[in-house]
């Protein structure tokens, strides 16, 4: 009973098949014989012919709409007839619908339900309407804030709990997202800053020749790599490489009710699943930084040996005259802090994940992002408290 | 176009193999038009596989597969996609898209594959949620904010969005209480009656094959053991067969 063509038969011309809506005038009222292929794949043509016909409304006293000649019919075919049906019909005269065969009878029946689709709700452009999204902009980033500090405040209380219960603490896990978020970051991260050693060595070679000053791009180098740049740039490879993942993990198994299940069976996820995470990360982002610093100091003595012509002897005496430990202490301090800041962030933002995929890659984002902007805030902060006790 | 004998789905010495196990062994299958096909089996049989082998996910080491008469690994991307407009399928966990609303799921395939209105695509959307019995206020909610009976009768008019003539349905009744399960047999049943469908139907419930199904294949072993009404299903003497027809559950859902 349907009899579909093959694809490929959608040419402009009239081929047999195509569906058509003649107008046969009887006496008073109209005939509309609806034949050939009333079927999706012919809609936009049949959308066309239907609207053409539905401006035929009140101009004879009777209309009715014959179908005994259509070939095949599907719901995109039985509402468009429906549907010039009800365009037709007025208060003083109801249009039929004749020749309707038993296979289809059903089908119209039930296109015959459908009421009018409900609205979109459409955002209007107002000033009001601005003001309010300026609003809920404001109380958003008060939101984030509580919500960082919730979040602090919870593993502080969790790890008081397994500071008082040393037999609840997850070892295993903890172990597990070390050797994730420590073991597996080191070469890329050893490369990177290395490199960027290479590069400020080279750059400083490059400025401080022209005063006959080379020896102390080392002064610059040492200061900038063990003070600053070592741990920032870590700490932002760190956002991004395991900030996200804790985010997608963490998002993924609350979309799934993992997280909902783990709580219903007497677990605190933030013991289980939030603190091994988080003292991972405290504990990775230190030795990476040690590690980043030791790399760009390397680079930068091999490439003040290779291009700047200093011989590493040199080098290393003058980075002995140049840096003191508090340099380094500085450094090393700032490590643990910004690793909570980026763990906290990257949790907050995963346990916010709503039920679709594209909220998990929204959190992700705004965890990388936020987990940046709060390292750059930290080093900042940072960089008042050293200056003002003088260190 | 060779649609002879009104075999719908062609499968022939169909075999699949996963690393060293072979899940389909030299399989053969025919759907008949406008029938509703109740496939069934052991966990873990291969239903699942088959189904996804026939619709191109799951790759095939040999054999052949036919569906409206083409043969799927001959034909060219146009007529591949030519074949795949005129199927739907309901995943087994509904597989709607997680950011768009209900009305954006079901006018998705429809606003890729024909050219019309915004008014006509609601007008079809609306219809299809009332034929799957669902009321047009849920247009506009998105599949997280659903229940698991929702999300099946979603995916049920995505997979009917283009007015398909093959629809395949992987265990649609899992997950539903028995009278939404009820409900949902009795809704396909309607929808075969009235758009003439042909159903492919992967399922583990015996009141599906009971009240929907014109014809059931029993997979086993990589091959098809049986196929056939239920009568002859509970003829047979193969003791799966025994088991899961005259079985306790079997004999409850007869009383």
């Amino acid at each position: 009973m349907h009899q579909r063509r093959p694809a490929g038969l959608r040419g402009r011309q009239k081929v047999s098949g195509d569906p058509t809506l003649e107008r046969i005038a009887q006496g008073e009222g109209l005939a509309l014989c609806a034949a050939g292929n009333w079927t999706a794949r012919f809609a936009p043509a049949l959308e066309r012919i239907v609207s053409e016909a539905e401006k035929l409304r009140g101009s004879r006293p009777h209309i009715f709409i014959d179908v005994s000649q259509v070939a095949s019919l599907d719901t995109f075919g039985a509402w468009l007839i429906e549907r010039l049906r009800r365009s037709l019909s007025d208060a003083s005269a109801e249009a039929e619908i004749a020749g309707l065969s038993a296979n289809y009878s059903s089908l119209v029946d039930e296109v015959r339900r459908v009421g009018p689709a409900p609205r979109v709700a459409s955002d209007r452009l107002s000033i009001a309407g601005m003001l309010e999204q300026i609003g809920r902009t404001v109380a958003g980033i008060g939101g984030t804030i509580i919500g960082l500090v919730d979040m602090l405040g919870a593993v502080l209380a969790a790890a008081g709990k397994v500071l008082i219960h040393p037999r609840s603490f997850r070892l295993t896990s903890t172990v597990h997202h070390l050797e994730q978020v420590c073991w597996r970051a080191v070469p890329i991260v050893v490369l990177i800053t290395f490199l960027i050693g290479c590069i400020i060595s080279q750059q400083g070679i490059f400025h401080f020749r022209r005063f006959g000053a080379d020896i102390f791009v080392v002064d610059m180098l040492g200061v900038l790599v063990l003070r600053e740049i070592g741990v920032l740039l870590v700490a932002i490879m760190v956002a991004g490489r395991s900030g996200s993942a804790y985010t997608a993990e963490l998002g993924s198994m609350k979309m799934r009710e993992e997280i909902d299940a783990l709580r219903t069976m007497g677990f605190d996820p933030i013991e289980v699943l939030i603190l091994p995470r988080m003292l991972a990360l405290v504990l990775a982002l230190p030795i990476l930084a040690f590690l980043g610093a030791m790399a760009a100091l390397y680079g930068g003595g091999l490439v003040a040996w290779l291009y700047g012509g200093v011989d590493p002897e040199a080098f290393l005496l003058r980075l002995r005259d140049a840096i003191s430990i508090d340099h380094f202490i500085v450094g090393m301090v700032k490590a643990p802090v910004m690793a909570a800041v980026i763990g906290i962030v990257a949790c907050v933002e995963g346990l916010a994940v709503q039920g679709s995929a594209e909220s998990l890659g929204q959190h992700t984002t705004a965890s990388v992002v936020k987990g940046i902007f709060f390292v750059i805030v930290m080093d900042g902060v940072f960089a008042i408290f050293f200056a003002s006790i003088g260190m | 176009m060779a649609e002879q004998d009104d075999a719908i789905i062609r499968v022939r010495d169909v075999t699949v193999q996963f690393g060293s196990t072979r899940v389909l062994d030299g399989l053969d299958l025919d759907v008949k038009r406008g029938e509703i096909l109740g496939f069934v089996g052991p966990s873990g049989a291969g239903k699942s596989v088959l189904t996804r082998t026939i619709i191109g996910l799951v790759p095939k080491l040999s054999g052949r597969i036919e569906v409206f008469g083409v043969d799927l690994d001959a034909a060219s991307s146009s007529q591949r996609r030519a074949v795949e407009r005129r199927w739907g399928i309901l995943f087994q966990q509904g597989a709607l898209f997680s950011s768009l609303t209900v009305r954006q799921n079901i006018q998705f395939p429809a606003r890729e594959y024909l050219r019309v209105s915004q008014r006509l695509l609601d007008e079809i959307m609306v219809a299809k949620l009332v034929m799957v019995g669902l009321k047009p206020e849920v247009a506009d909610r998105y599949p997280s904010e659903l229940s698991g009976g929702m999300i099946k009768r979603v995916a049920l008019a995505r997979a009917l969005a283009l007015d398909p003539e093959l629809v395949f349905l992987d265990e649609p009744t899992s997950g539903l209480d028995p009278i939404g399960a009820g409900e949902f047999d009795e809704l396909v049943r309607t929808l075969q009656r009235t758009l003439g469908l042909t159903v492919f139907m992967v399922t583990h419930d015996l009141d599906s094959l009971y009240t929907a199904c014109d014809r059931i294949a029993v997979l086993g072993n990589g091959k098809i053991i049986a196929a056939g009404s239920i009568a002859d299903m509970k003829a047979s003497q193969h003791p799966w067969l025994q088991q899961y027809f005259n079985g306790k559950r079997a004999r409850a859902v007869v009383a």
